[in-house]
């Protein structure tokens, strides 16, 4: 329950059919009844009807008095939940009483969504485990789905995926240097998504952050005590170990060339969020974004399969490098409450709701012209066309913007909407050099 | 009118067993009263609830002052025909040996008035310190019961002598 203005929350009881008085009985037990109500048109006080001589407050008594509501939903439980509780001392009015309010508080879903009341209550509920000895646990095959962020694969999935498609249009892709730069790749992006909750927990950015969604507000392993610190920094090291071991096997194995793109990957991984760069704290998470799962991964990938440079996957990665800096645009809608009280003044902080959704079909427009242009130039096959149609998603995040931009959770459509947009993009893209290749 | 009662009556277990959410009070430091709107469950013989440790205040309160009542008054939330009110006083006790699961041999009581329960705790790694919960046991003292609901009434009150 949340403390509320006494008059707004006399305004709010007001709307209620049914009211409980409360009050500690004379023998030490807490005494609830339903009453009749009135609240006062004017002044902090509240009519109470009728109430049996036996089962009244003292004159004076410190009282209670608990509006609630529900709505059923048979099969499901119930909807609609709200409550107001005021308090003040009651005095006796013939057979009734009446109720000077001094303190309110509550919550109505309708204005709270229970899932950012859940997350208010979080440092209380970590504070309660931490007195009783115990932790919250999940399973660890989920625990380790939320601390990497599995699910964020796609991003790197589809430029690893077009560059090595680019590979064999040029004939030069070889597996097992794909397979390796595919696991290099994506032991780099665990690892960033790792470091990046360690520093935005560091710097306070999910802490504030009370509405989080499945896809935006980082993974929360930190915040809901599901992993340590210690176990999160050690995972992270040991992926981008991984990561940079493997880099340096393939530049070895393909050429030093590749030692440079790997670098610049893990550079700008870490200059993300990482201080003292923070990159993502000045508004250049996206351009970073765009560059590491676009260009720097579809090159890298071509590079250690066809073992040679190419302009052809850095082009053919440019509309999928769009729409992932637009997947973080959009995300950070709903944690930009919480980025700015942290200072991390991400793009989405520093644009106005109408800018962002105009810079977000700026870039959609960008993303599908590229394609048509790249064909146009004979740069890219085709068949990659076949990406334009996926537009009916970008129409509907649009859409989304548009009618949900103040509730994140309202947003959820759309932000998976964008996420698939540029899965389905990326698949595309990836299946016209298939066509390309085969025919 | 006060009667002598070993147990719960049975029709207030209907009651128990019918109301989606009753208003538990409890008091707090000061000696005020704080009423909070949860689903009451019963096995027939203890009254049970329970409690996120996202929402613990309450938790602190009942171990501080084990003195509680839960009121079943609401005709939306309490939907028994013909209608009748209680106000059962009683001793809480707050179970939490495991918080991770020590609550779910209360599921099939909570499943019975809230079917959705199951979808969410399928989800449960999305809001997983929703579900670490405690248990609040409350050996019910006195039952106040208003037949017709008009609790303006005088109320008829059992003393449980026999529940434990």
């Amino acid at each position: 329950m949340a403390r509320l203005d006494v008059a707004d929350a006399l305004s709010r009881a007001g709307t209620y059919p049914h009211a409980v008085l409360a009050y500690v009985g004379r023998d030490g037990y807490p005494v609830n009844i339903a009453v009749d109500f009135t609240p006062a048109a004017h002044g902090a006080t509240v009519e109470i009807g009728a109430v049996d001589e036996g089962l009244r407050p003292d004159d004076g008594q410190e009282v209670e008095l608990t509006f609630s509501h529900i709505r059923p939903q048979p099969g499901v439980g119930y909807d609609e939940r709200r409550y107001v509780n005021l308090w003040g001392p009651a005095t006796r009015t013939g057979e009734g009483l009446r109720v000077a309010v001094r303190r309110a508080s509550g919550w109505d879903e309708a204005d709270t969504p229970f899932f950012e009341y859940a997350e208010r209550g979080v440092p209380a509920g970590r504070s309660y485990l931490d007195e009783l000895g115990a932790k919250p646990r999940l399973s660890r095959l989920w625990t380790v789905f939320l601390a990497t962020r599995l699910p964020f694969l796609t991003a790197t999935l589809i430029p690893v995926g077009l560059g090595g498609v680019v590979a064999a249009r040029d004939g030069a892709f070889h597996a097992q240097w794909f397979v390796l730069a595919l696991v290099a790749a994506v032991a780099v992006h665990l690892g960033l998504n790792m470091a990046n909750d360690l520093f935005d927990d560091a710097n306070g950015a999910d802490a504030a952050n009370v509405t989080p969604t499945p896809f935006s507000g980082g993974s929360r392993v930190l915040q809901y005590g599901l992993v340590s610190r210690r176990a999160m920094v050690t995972g992270c090291v040991a992926l981008y170990a991984l990561s940079i071991g493997l880099g340096l096997f393939l530049a070895a194995e393909r050429g030093w060339g590749l030692l440079a793109i790997g670098a610049v990957g893990v550079a700008l991984s870490l200059a993300y969020s990482a201080p003292p760069l923070r990159l993502v704290h000045r508004g250049l998470g996206e351009p970073v974004t765009a560059l590491g799962f676009g260009p720097v991964m579809a090159v890298g990938t071509y590079f250690a399969s066809a073992g040679h440079w190419s302009w052809q996957p850095v082009l053919a990665s440019l509309p999928v490098a769009v729409l992932i800096a637009l997947v973080l645009y959009v995300n950070q809608i709903p944690d930009r409450a919480g980025d700015a009280a942290a200072g991390k003044r991400t793009l989405i902080v520093r644009l106005t709701p109408a800018q962002v959704q105009a810079g977000y079909a700026a870039g959609v427009a960008a993303a599908y012209a590229c394609i048509v242009a790249e064909v146009a130039a004979g740069v890219t096959p085709v068949w990659t066309l076949l990406a334009l149609g996926t537009f009916p998603l970008a129409r509907r995040v649009w859409d989304g913007l548009r009618a949900h931009y103040g509730d994140p959770y309202g947003l959820m459509p759309a932000m998976q909407s964008n996420i698939l947009l540029h899965l389905l993009t990326g698949l595309l893209l990836v299946t016209g050099y298939v066509i390309a290749v085969v025919s | 009118m006060s009667d002598q009662s070993p147990v719960l009556p049975t029709a207030v277990i209907e009651l128990l067993d019918a109301a989606l959410v009753g208003e538990l009070t409890v008091i707090d430091e000061t000696g005020t009263p704080v009423t909070y709107p949860l689903i009451p469950l019963s096995d027939g013989n203890l009254v049970y609830l329970t409690s996120s440790v996202l929402f613990s205040r309450k938790l602190r309160h009942i171990k501080a002052n084990p003195k509680v009542c839960l009121s079943l008054t609401d005709p939306v939330a309490v939907a028994v025909e013909p209608f009748h009110r209680a106000t059962i006083q009683g001793d809480a006790r707050v179970i939490e040996d495991d918080p991770h699961e020590g609550w779910e041999s209360l599921l099939p009581l909570w499943r019975a008035k809230e079917p959705a329960i199951d979808f969410f705790l399928k989800k449960r790694f999305g809001i997983p310190l929703f579900f670490e919960r405690s248990v609040i046991e409350i050996t019910p003292r006195r039952v106040l019961w208003w037949e017709d609901g008009r609790a303006s009434e005088p109320a008829r009150v059992y003393e449980l002598a026999g529940v434990s």
